[in-house]
This record gives structure tokens, C-alpha cells and sequence, in this order.
């Protein structure tokens, strides 16, 4: 049972991670229709930053800041200079562009740090706590309560704030958005700023918990997707859910089938997901008009 | 069917024109599409082999004629019909490791390599039935997971594939053909004309592919599904076959790879190759082979000179991936044609 | 052949697009579909072409049910159709386009076509020839290689029919043909259009250029908010109050009487 315990912890824990990256994919798809494959790298942006920052001396509430500070202007000028540009072009040059920022991404943080895995203490230290007769790590706490912050953020500022809505009214419909007198430059930069943002954020609080190095981006992006396509593309609710749902699948596919192919099973429920529903769990269906 | 009959009552048909235009489209050239396509690959692969000084020369050739034949693949898939696939290294690596495994319970070589061939065909017609249901980013998504699926279970099962650090090929070796004829070829040298020789055919294969009536369904399917439906053809049927027929060019490659080197690792079947094979085939032009073949020299090459900057490799792939998609949004090969086509007039 | 709609219907969400529609088109007549925009013509079109599955009704080829069939097994009954937000492939040339129209019509299979063997050639050449013919005939014979992104709405238009040409239909399908051509565009197709019924075959039009449609139909079906409200000839339609009522609304209709009795 407390093994059991142990599992859900685990899940949970890794899932809100996956919920955060999943939760940013759906910003940018929402803004401008593009799924984006660097969406790993924020997460990679914000944990090196912060441990090399952290291991400089940087106290961690003044490192923490910073990492996510960097992790926005990543974002920003990744629609600057790779999605702009681009704009009305077909599907596999929008898929190149993000697989070919994630690369040069991961090539800038080899070049800027190392190649090297990193961490750093938890928040709260790295003193386990005894729940209910599992373990969990006080980070743990700080990445799923950062994780719920996020989302209440963005559920605050999307609904109640002027440049949320702007957002909102960009990703609906550009043209009609820019007619009503939307800035929907600025929208497009601010989705991908805070998009940025919960990603570095969440490398950061993932840190002393998973470690970092310059190529976890990848799988990280991967398992983000997954998270999105079981919740629905398009769905921050959906990004949620899913995220929650991969971490479980994850730590119980590890638990209680191989741990060897624990990483299998977020594709597995890629799979699944696209063959018997395709909008996941709260997308939106889609007819094509002729 | 019945031939048209005259319009009745539009202006009347200029049969000298009519019978004019008809020969310029239908006159019989002494050489087909394909078979002008093989000899020019064969010209290419021997021009190589006339300047190459070194077997370190050879072995890069060969690693792009065995790039070109996986991406011609791609370029039927991609380029022909239109569907993105991001899981293609699979398959390749499903004919590499067939290839060198096999052997190891006694089946021969070209045997082996035969199989990994067909096991990698088989997958593509199952797995094609409920994936390329799909489109746009699903179906990208979708063949991501089971490429990755694929490469998980090679880097896992130790036991049969050698693990993370891959595993040997002892198979036949290319000298040994040519040894039958009677010519003494260095092995590296021996490999690079065997590679050369199938990525031509494949080429040619491909070449005939587009101009035939199977191709203009798959072609159709590129710009119109709806469309196509509405002419008839069975846009499933189609789809599967594009993707069968890339995966098996995927595989041969592997297989010619793993015998070549004489040794592979799981990479060959994981996400940075089936990205790779893609944007080979999307640099290039991915609606033509010799797209496939520009793509596939320029991505081969350029690691082999980036060494010297080996630290900064990633960025300058992932650099020329961004802003070849912005300047060059159909590719290398029509880029230039616009320009020269431009310059004429 | 003729083509029998019956009861036809639809919904999206709470919208009935289309509403019980019936109506009978025979070979050798022009029977063509009108009503004001949104009234679901095109939709109709999309049911009877087996794009979309219809939730209520049935549609016979000569009898024979055909209700719920895909649309690739419609094309090998007989069914060609247009579109009408142009569905042809802009990347291949004029020829091209028309060829792939040949599709059902040629005996090739996978392994000649990958070798190049001269059974596929051979295909090819007659799929082409065919092709010119139709192109010919759409008056498009000079853009045969030109691609088909460079090509004009009208242009386009015209070469849509004769891909549908070339399939060897019986039944054909053709959703605002007219739209975007001049007034001597529109003539050519005018008598296109004639000679093609002329041979027998069933053809139903969406059209808006109401000229065309008077001189050209044998048998008029006015659909207004997804249901039909009129059906007959020429005459009987152009002064049905229903119809105009549809068009102009109750408040133009009563205008437009005013301005007849004025």
C-alpha cells in the first residue's frame, strides 16, 4: 500500500512537470498554431541557468527570477527570429524550425555551460519527509505547489487581465483580433514569454529533483506532448489533466511493469491517444469544411 | 473509354494545333524519366570514385549515397503524397539490425537483410492502417512515438541488440562481389560503388513512381484528399502504400549501413535521425530524388567539415535547419531552378 | 443515369444544414440547385458526393441505393463532381490536374509503374491524350503545362470540369461553375455544360448567375435554409413569390412586386 503511495507521489510529482510543459505547448499552439518542438528547452534553459548561477553563489530566491527571466527572452526571440518569419508556411518547415531552434538551443547550452548534469539543494532542503508511510522530498511540495500556481496564474491572467484576453482573442482569430484593435504583435511575443516562462520555471523547481544537463530537452518536449495529446490539443485544462495522467502512467508503468521502459509508456499513450481519440480528453473535435 | 466527341457549339478546334501540342506532350524520348535518372546517379557515383584520393573519401561517399536512398523514401512519402513523418529511423534501424542479428543464428547475409527488409514492410502496412488516419501534426506525432518505441526497444534488449553501445555486423563483405568478376577493389572503395549503384536505382524506382499513374494518385492526395476521392482513387490504399514503400527504402539503407560500417548502435532508429532524414529530404527540395541526393551530401558532408568546430555543431545544424526553412521554404534544388529560370528571362 | 434524392438531410451540432430534401435529376437534362447563400447547396452536394454522411434519406443511382457509400466507391459508380472553393492540386500542371482524372480508367499496377515497364508508359501516354482532349475542350489546351497555381479562378474553374470530363461520369456534379468567369466565360461554359447533357449525361448545377440558369435548365430545386421550397421550370420558378420571397426577403419581395406592377 505504501508502495502504492510511494507511486502516486512520484506520479504526481514528475506529472506536474509534464502539465507545465504540456500547459505551455498549448499557449503557443493556441497563439499561432504551432507546435513547438523546442518547448523542452525552456525547461533545460531554466535549470542550467539556475544551477550555474546558484553554484556562482547567487542566492536561490535571486536565482530562481533570473532563470525564468531567461528562459522568457529565449522565448521571445525564438518567435522573433524562427516563428515569425516563417509565418504562412507549410507544416514540415514549421516542424523543421522548432526541431532546428531545439537543436541550436541545446548546441548554444552545451557551448554556454557544459555538458555536464547538474543540480542543486531544494528550496527546503533535501530532508525527506514520511507521508502515510511514503517519502517524499520537500521540492517535491514546491514543484507541484508551483505547478497549481501556474495554472491559477494563467487562469487569472487569460480571463481577468486586458493583455490575457488580448491573448485569448489572438489565438481565437488573428485577423479579426488586429481589426478590433489588438496589439496582436505584442499578444504573439507575451504567449511566448510566459510559455517560456512556466517552462523555465518548471526546470527550475524540477532541478534538485531530476537533475539537469543540456540534452534532457528532448524527452522532456516529448513527454510534454504526450501530456497534451491525451488531454487535447488546445486545452489548458486538458494540459493539466494530461500531464497529471502521463506522470501517474510513467511511475506506474515503472513501479509495477519494467522501469527500463518507463519512458515507453508516455509514447504508448501517444498511440493510443491518436488512434481511438484523436482530440484526447477535452479537445476539440475536428470536421474538415469543404 | 470513349474517345470526347467535338465540343458542338464552342469555337471551332484548330486540329493542327490540337495534333501539335499532342506529339509535344506525348512524343517518346529515346531514354525514360527512370532510366535517365539511373544514368545520371551512375554518372555521379562515378565521378566520386574518379576524385576521391583516400578511403576516408570513399566511406563518406557511401554513408551519402546510403542517406540519398533512405531519403528518396522520404521524398515519396513527404514530397509525393505530402504526409510528415517523424519516426522514419525506425524502420531504418529495423533493417540494420536484421541485418545484424541474424547472422548470428545462422542465416546468411543477404538473407538477413532481405528479412529486415520485409519485417520492415510488414510494420508499415500494419501500423500504416491505423496511423495514417492521421494528418498534419497528428500523424508527425504518431510516427514520433513508434519510431520511438522502435529505438527504445534496440537500446533496451541488450540481450539481442547489444544495448546503448550498439552491436558488430559480420556479413558479407562488398570486396567479395566484385572478387567474383574478377576486380580487386579495396573494401571501402567496394562499398561506395554498391551503395552508389542501389542508391540509383532507388532513384530511378522513385523517378518512375511520379510519372506514372500511381503516382498521379499519390500526387493528388498531396494538394486534395477530398479531390482525390472524388477521381476515384482510394486515398487509403495510397497512403499505405507511400508509407510501405518508404519504409522498405528506409530499411535497405540500414541494412547497406550496418554492413558497410560493420557496426551500428541504436541511433540509427532514434529521433535525431528520422529529423535528420527529413530535413535532408526538406533542404534539398523534398518533390524531387535529386533533392533527396543535394540534402542528403550537404547534411553528410557538413558534419565530416564541422569537426573542426565539433562544439558548435549543434548550433550550426540546427541554425542552417531554422533559416533554410525561412529563405528556402521549397528547398535547395528549386530554389536554384527559380533563379536560373529567373536569370533567363 | 438518373439520380434520386430522398428525404435528404443533415446536422451539425442543433443546425439542420440540409432538411428533407428530395428531387429526381435524369440523364440528358441540366438540373440545377439555387437559393440564397448559406442555404446549403454545397452541403448538399457534399451528401450526395459521399463527403459527408447523411443522417437521414437516401440517394439511388438508377434505382440502385447508393446512401452512405464513400466517396472514391461514388466515383466508380459514375459520380464527377466540382467544387466549389476549387479543390484542384496546385502543384502539378494543367495536364497533370486532368490526368489524375484518368485514374479510374487505367490498368496499371504498383509494380509496372515502379519499373517503368512499358504497360504503365503506355497508360500514361493514353491518360495524357484523353487529358489534352478534355483540356481542348475547356478551352485550356494552351495552359496544358502550366502549373496550376499560376493559373486564374475562371481558368480553374474550367479546368475542375474537365478533370470531372475525363473520369467518363455519368453523373455529374458541378458546384458553381460559372463563378469568376466573364461573360464570355460563362457562355463557353453555358454551352459546355449543354454539350454534356446533350450526350446523355445526368448533370446538376449550384449556380448563382441566374441568366445561366434559366437558359440552361431543364428542371429548377430552390433550396432556402436547408429545405427545398421550390421545384420546376424555368418559368414556373423565376415567378414564384416563395422564391423571390427567399432571395430578397419578404420586405424585397414586396419591392419587387411594387416595382413589376410600377
Amino acid at each position: 500500500m505504501s508502495e502504492l503511495l510511494q507511486f502516486l507521489v512520484s506520479g504526481v510529482t514528475v506529472g506536474a512537470i509534464y502539465a507545465a510543459i504540456a500547459l505551455g505547448f498549448t499557449l503557443i499552439y493556441n497563439a499561432s498554431g504551432v507546435v513547438n518542438f523546442a518547448q523542452g528547452e525552456f525547461v533545460v534553459i531554466g535549470g542550467m541557468t539556475a544551477a550555474a548561477l546558484i553554484g556562482a553563489g547567487v542566492p536561490v530566491w535571486i536565482a530562481a527570477p533570473l532563470a525564468v527571466i531567461a528562459g522568457m527572452l529565449v522565448g521571445v526571440l525564438l518567435y522573433r527570429l524562427a516563428i515569425r518569419p516563417a509565418r504562412e508556411a507549410p507544416l514540415v518547415s514549421l516542424i523543421i524550425i522548432t526541431i532546428g531552434a531545439s537543436i541550436f538551443l541545446r548546441g548554444a547550452m552545451q557551448a554556454v555551460f557544459d555538458k555536464q548534469i547538474h543540480r542543486y539543494d531544494g528550496f527546503s532542503g533535501d530532508a525527506p519527509l514520511r507521508v502515510g508511510g511514503a517519502t517524499i522530498l520537500p521540492q517535491s511540495l514546491w514543484i507541484i505547489g508551483g505547478s497549481i500556481a501556474v495554472f491559477a496564474f494563467l487562469a487569472w491572467f487569460l480571463n481577468r487581465t486586458r493583455a490575457g484576453r488580448g491573448i485569448r482573442a489572438t489565438a481565437s482569430n488573428r485577423m479579426a483580433a488586429a481589426l478590433v484593435g489588438i496589439n496582436t504583435g505584442r499578444a504573439m511575443n507575451l504567449s511566448f514569454a510566459l510559455s517560456a516562462a512556466i517552462g523555465a520555471l518548471a526546470g527550475v523547481l524540477a532541478t534538485p529533483v531530476t537533475f539537469t544537463s543540456y540534452d534532457v530537452g528532448v524527452l522532456m518536449a516529448l513527454k510534454g506532448f504526450s501530456a497534451t495529446m491525451l488531454g487535447g490539443v488546445g486545452s489548458p485544462l486538458g494540459a493539466l489533466a494530461g500531464g497529471l495522467l502521463i506522470g501517474l502512467i510513467e511511475a506506474m508503468t515503472a513501479g509495477y511493469i519494467s522501469s527500463d521502459y518507463k519512458d515507453a509508456s508516455a509514447f504508448v499513450v501517444i498511440l493510443l491517444v491518436l488512434f481511438l481519440r484523436p482530440q484526447g480528453l477535452f479537445g476539440a473535435r475536428i470536421t474538415e469544411r469543404v | 473509354m470513349a474517345g470526347q466527341r467535338p465540343t458542338t457549339s464552342a469555337a471551332p478546334v484548330d486540329t493542327g494545333r490540337h495534333a501539335y501540342l499532342q506529339n509535344k506532350v506525348t512524343k517518346r524520348r529515346a531514354i525514360g524519366p527512370g532510366l535517365r535518372t539511373f544514368l545520371i546517379f551512375a554518372i555521379l557515383v562515378g565521378l566520386g570514385a574518379l576524385i576521391f584520393p583516400s578511403s576516408y573519401f570513399y566511406r563518406v561517399g557511401t554513408l551519402v549515397w546510403i542517406n540519398t536512398l533512405a531519403v528518396t523514401g522520404i521524398v515519396v512519402l513527404l514530397g509525393y503524397v505530402g504526409l510528415v513523418s517523424l519516426g522514419h529511423a525506425g524502420f531504418f534501424a529495423i533493417g540494420a539490425y536484421a541485418t545484424a542479428i541474424l547472422p548470428n543464428y545462422g542465416v546468411p547475409s543477404p538473407l538477413a537483410m532481405l528479412s529486415g527488409v520485409l519485417l520492415a514492410g510488414l510494420l508499415a502496412l500494419v501500423v500504416g492502417r491505423p496511423i495514417l488516419k492521421l494528418s498534419g501534426y497528428y500523424l508527425a506525432i504518431a510516427t514520433l512515438g513508434l519510431g520511438m518505441l522502435i529505438w527504445m526497444v534496440l537500446s533496451k534488449e541488450a540481450w539481442l541488440t547489444g544495448g546503448p553501445d550498439g552491436m558488430t555486423v559480420s556479413g558479407m563483405n562488398a570486396r567479395n562481389l566484385f572478387k567474383m568478376v574478377g576486380l580487386n577493389l579495396k573494401s571501402a572503395e567496394a562499398w561506395y560503388w554498391v551503395a552508389g549503384f542501389t542508391a540509383a536505382i532507388g532513384a530511378a524506382i522513385a523517378v518512375n513512381l511520379a510519372g506514372s499513374p500511381s503516382g498521379r494518385s499519390l500526387r493528388a492526395i498531396h494538394d486534395s484528399d477530398v479531390a482525390a476521392r472524388s477521381l476515384g482513387i482510394d486515398v487509403a490504399r495510397a497512403k499505405s502504400r507511400a508509407f510501405v514503400i518508404s519504409a522498405i527504402y528506409a530499411a535497405v539503407a540500414g541494412g547497406l549501413l550496418a554492413l558497410a560500417n560493420g557496426y551500428i548502435t541504436p541511433e540509427t532508429g532514434g529521433f535525431m535521425h528520422s529529423v535528420e532524414m527529413v530535413t535532408m529530404a526538406v533542404l534539398g527540395g523534398a518533390t524531387s530524388v535529386f533533392g533527396a541526393l543535394v540534402g542528403a551530401l550537404i547534411l553528410t558532408a557538413l558534419p565530416q567539415v564541422l569537426t573542426v568546430f565539433a562544439d558548435y555543431e549543434h548550433m550550426v545544424l540546427g541554425g542552417i535547419m531554422v533559416v533554410t526553412m525561412i529563405a528556402m521554404r521549397r528547398g535547395l534544388v528549386p530554389f536554384i531552378a527559380d533563379l536560373w529560370t529567373r536569370r533567363k528571362s | 443515369m438518373s439520380l434520386d434524392i430522398d428525404g435528404i438531410g443533415i446536422a451539425f451540432g442543433g443546425i439542420k444544414a440540409v432538411d428533407d430534401v428530395s428531387f429526381t435529376a435524369h440523364p440528358g437534362e441540366v438540373t440545377s440547385i439555387i437559393g440564397p447563400n448559406g442555404a446549403g447547396k454545397t452541403t448538399l452536394f457534399n451528401l450526395v458526393s459521399g463527403v459527408y454522411r447523411a443522417s437521414s434519406g437516401r440517394v439511388r443511382i438508377d434505382g440502385q441505393d447508393v446512401t452512405g457509400l464513400a466517396a472514391h466507391d461514388l466515383a466508380r459508380r459514375g459520380m464527377a463532381r466540382t467544387f466549389q472553393n476549387l479543390q484542384v492540386f496546385p502543384q502539378m500542371t494543367a495536364l497533370d490536374n486532368v490526368m489524375t482524372g484518368c485514374h479510374m480508367q487505367e490498368r496499371s499496377n504498383l509494380l509496372s509503374d515502379l519499373l517503368g515497364l512499358p504497360g504503365a508508359r503506355r497508360e500514361t501516354e493514353r491518360s495524357c491524350a484523353s487529358a489534352m482532349a478534355a483540356l481542348e475542350r475547356a478551352g485550356l489546351a494552351d495552359l496544358a503545362h502550366r502549373p496550376a497555381s499560376e493559373m486564374s479562378y475562371g481558368q480553374l474553374k474550367r479546368l475542375e470540369i474537365a478533370r470531372a470530363l475525363v473520369t467518363g461520369c455519368t453523373i455529374l456534379l458541378l458546384d458553381e461553375p460559372a463563378a469568376g468567369c466573364n461573360a464570355v466565360e460563362t457562355r463557353e461554359v453555358d454551352d459546355l455544360i449543354h454539350a454534356i447533357a446533350d450526350e446523355g449525361k445526368t448533370v446538376v448545377l449550384i449556380e448563382h448567375d441566374m441568366r445561366m440558369v434559366m437558359r440552361i435548365s431543364s428542371h429548377i430545386v430552390v433550396l432556402d435554409q436547408g429545405r427545398k421550397i421550390a421545384e420546376g421550370g424555368p418559368q414556373e420558378i423565376r415567378t414564384n413569390p416563395h422564391v423571390i420571397a427567399a432571395y430578397l426577403g419578404a420586405h424585397g419581395a414586396a419591392e419587387a412586386e411594387a416595382a413589376a406592377h410600377a
